[in-house]
């Protein structure tokens, strides 16, 4: 199946050179259908049909501004779905990557609000939170050898809880008091929220990050040792440790590169909006796993790549956006997204299947 | 094994976490404006405290976790609390069966009194009738406007949704809007579908309704955006609640529409709103006055034996509109999450 071609990578050793083509066991299958085996192609052509079918039935898509805002729609679920499809490949799960960025956000906002600081101290310290938050996942999973779904479960529970209960105790209400006023506020939003025109089209700044995330993500998968780690652990942990791969500090730096996804998103968010309404995030974590998922990352890791995700979130805010492009009532919202979703995966799973098979 | 190595070194990382935030604190990075510094104390209302014997009133309601509004219902059932002498035992759940669980839990404590939401009153029927029986009065607050009598509660404070939304279709009329998009922020919530559907009735030119994922707000921008660029004939954005009536201003901006907005509840950032102009106007149910008043009835019931609207009318605590003319007044108690 799938896994076979990323089996490769996972062992460090190079590959046997010489006879393996040779030999008449495996004879050369055709570049297109070797080009369509690869996870990314298949999410790409879903990707595309949804971009055309959505072309022609909602007309507003055509313009250059329908497209930015689709795209922003996109990139702040793949931004998320990046680091959550690098831990799916590394065979683990995080379901509190949801309530996680607005974990995030309130640390930032509430420490510079309370406390009257530059805006930049509450960033700092809530990228530490973040990534501490990351670490005791992975440190959890790592020690215990619990799977992540039950750990993060947990973890989801407890920020959800500390989201509210903190906030109500520092702030006396359940949203942040608006920080727009303070002292480097400016500048955080032209990092974490500005946007630029583009021939008259208005572009965020996080399709931007979502794109150079993703180019670095691939190549930290594809060229470099760390990479090599994490299909590694994911594919077979013990043999993985037996070849001398760090298996927990692969794991562990895995859900802190989550953290640092969900800060990175939680700045936009408090940057773009002002204040944080603590109850917001639950539900975003099945979002931002779907995504990895329909991008070709297996639930059972060991395979998929960083540009699949970006695909599978792009056909998220595709189909999010477009639905309502195309004036559609709004009561059948959710089914046909999930329609559409499930549609999408079945083009993937086939394009793939038709392509493996042989 | 080098796993134990690693983690250690891992295991640092709180402390140098804290120890970096500690740094920075005495590095002196103070705001020279905003924050908390520029807030003046300001405490809520409070009253004188009554001499009557202690008594316990459970408040139960359908919140979901985190909700703006039902946190100044809240305020309003502690400050009558604290006047009356009452203990007040608050608990919430949306799920309609996991809400009849909690009103069944006060009746096993032996509350003296329970306020009840009634988003879903078939479900709670049994539990109010089994109070009943153990002689607890029961009064109803918020929804359920059309059920309370018939479920044999002593009295209903709030406001009926659809005469909210009727009022701002209304309003809406005097403003000269041609067309109305109404944005539920979850869907399938009856009160937020009876808002949009009040509006519809009165408003005299086209509404259309939109829904949005509501724990999402760059989601919820984008989703309006698309829609201002889909239709462009909207003249007026409505919203159910106001995080999301400040976020569809930026929609606004982002799809480059002239439309205006208007919205269903308050928040301390939507008077400023107001008051810039950017958002036209809110209505306000009072959700302060809604817990307050259902506290208090309880204390007055059991005291002195009143009930307000005689067990036949509902006492509506709203719709109250607030504008660029009264918002002045309201800002500073909005200021303190009260209004």
């Amino acid at each position: 199946m799938s896994m076979t071609q990323h089996a490769e990578p996972a062992v460090t050793s190079p590959p046997a050179p010489g006879p393996k083509e040779t030999d008449g066991r495996t004879s050369e299958r055709p570049l297109a259908l070797r080009l369509l085996a690869r996870p990314e192609v298949g999410v790409f052509l879903g990707a595309a049909a949804v971009y055309v079918f959505f072309l022609i039935a909602a007309p507003p898509v055509r313009e250059g501004a329908s497209m930015a805002n689709i795209l922003y729609s996109s990139s702040t679920i793949g931004i998320m779905a990046l680091p959550v499809a690098l831990l799916m490949i590394g065979g683990e799960f995080d379901l509190s990557a949801g309530v996680a960025v607005i974990t995030s956000a309130l640390t930032a906002s509430m420490l510079s609000y309370q406390l009257t600081m530059n805006v930049w101290v509450g960033v700092t310290v809530a990228l530490l939170v973040s990534l501490g938050i990351g670490f005791l996942n992975g440190w959890m999973v790592v020690k215990t050898g619990l799977p992540s779904f039950l750990v993060t479960l947990g973890s989801f529970l407890i920020l959800q809880g500390v989201n509210l209960a903190v906030t109500k105790l520092v702030t006396g209400n359940v949203a942040t008091d608006d920080i727009s006023n303070m002292d480097g506020f400016g500048q955080a939003k032209k990092v974490f929220a500005s946007s630029f025109e583009v021939g008259g089209v208005n572009v965020k700044i996080t399709i931007i990050y979502w794109l150079v995330f993703a180019a670095i993500a691939t190549w930290v998968l594809l060229r470099t040792k760390y990479g090599n780690w994490v299909f590694a652990v994911g594919g077979n942990k013990d043999s993985a440790r037996a070849v001398g791969v760090p298996v927990a500090f692969t794991k562990i730096s895995l859900f802190m590169l989550v953290g640092f996804g969900a800060w990175f998103i939680g700045m936009h968010q408090l940057f773009s909006f002002n204040t944080v309404q603590s109850g917001e995030g639950v539900g975003q974590e099945l979002i931002y796993i779907s995504a990895a998922v329909i991008g070709g990352c297996l639930l059972t890791g060991g395979a998929g790549s960083a540009i699949g995700p970006v695909f599978g979130a792009f056909m998220f805010g595709m189909v999010q956006q477009g639905i309502v492009y195309a004036g559609w009532n709004p009561d059948w919202f959710k089914a046909f997204l999930g329609v559409m979703l499930l549609g999408a995966v079945l083009i993937n799973l086939w394009v793939q299947r038709t392509a493996t098979r042989r | 094994m080098d796993r134990s190595s690693h983690s250690r070194t891992r295991r640092m990382a709180p402390f140098v976490a804290v120890a970096a935030a500690a740094a920075l604190t005495l590095a002196g990075c103070s705001s020279s404006s905003g924050g908390k510094k520029s807030t003046e104390d300001s405490s809520g209302a409070s009253a004188g405290k009554a001499s009557t014997p202690r008594m316990t009133v459970a408040l139960v309601t359908h919140q979901a976790p985190g909700d703006t509004f039902w946190d100044i219902v809240r305020k309003g059932a502690q400050a009558a609390a604290d006047k009356d002498n009452i203990k007040l035992i608050y608990s919430a759940d949306p799920n309609a069966g996991n809400q009849s669980n909690l009103v069944q839990n006060a009746i096993d404590q032996k509350v003296d009194g329970i306020a009840v939401t009634l988003a879903k009153p078939d479900a709670l029927k049994d539990v109010i009738g089994k109070a009943k029986t153990a002689n607890i009065p029961v009064v109803g607050l918020n929804s359920g406007l059309s059920d309370w009598k018939n479920l044999g509660l002593l009295e209903f404070f709030g406001q009926d949704e659809t005469v909210a939304g009727e009022a701002l279709g209304k309003r809406l009329n005097t403003e000269g809007a041609k067309k109305v998009v109404c944005v539920i922020q979850e869907q399938g919530n009856i009160g937020l579908t009876q808002r949009c559907d009040g509006v519809k009735k009165t408003f005299t030119g086209s509404t259309e309704v939109l829904n949005v994922n509501g724990t999402d707000m760059p989601s919820v921008k984008s989703t309006i955006t698309a829609k201002l660029t889909q239709d462009k004939a909207i003249d007026y954005v409505v919203t159910l609640g106001a995080p999301f009536a400040l976020t569809a201003v930026q929609s606004l901006t982002d799809a480059g529409s002239k439309a205006k907005v208007a919205t269903f509840d308050l928040n301390k950032d939507l008077t400023t709103a107001i008051s810039k102009g950017t958002i036209q106007f809110a209505v306000d149910q009072q959700p302060y006055l809604q817990g307050y008043l259902a506290v208090d009835s309880l204390w007055l019931y059991k005291n002195n034996g009143n009930y307000s609207g005689g067990g036949e009318q509902p006492v509506l605590t709203g719709p109250a509109f607030v504008d660029k003319t009264n918002v002045a007044a309201v800002a500073k108690y909005a200021a303190n999450g009260t209004r």
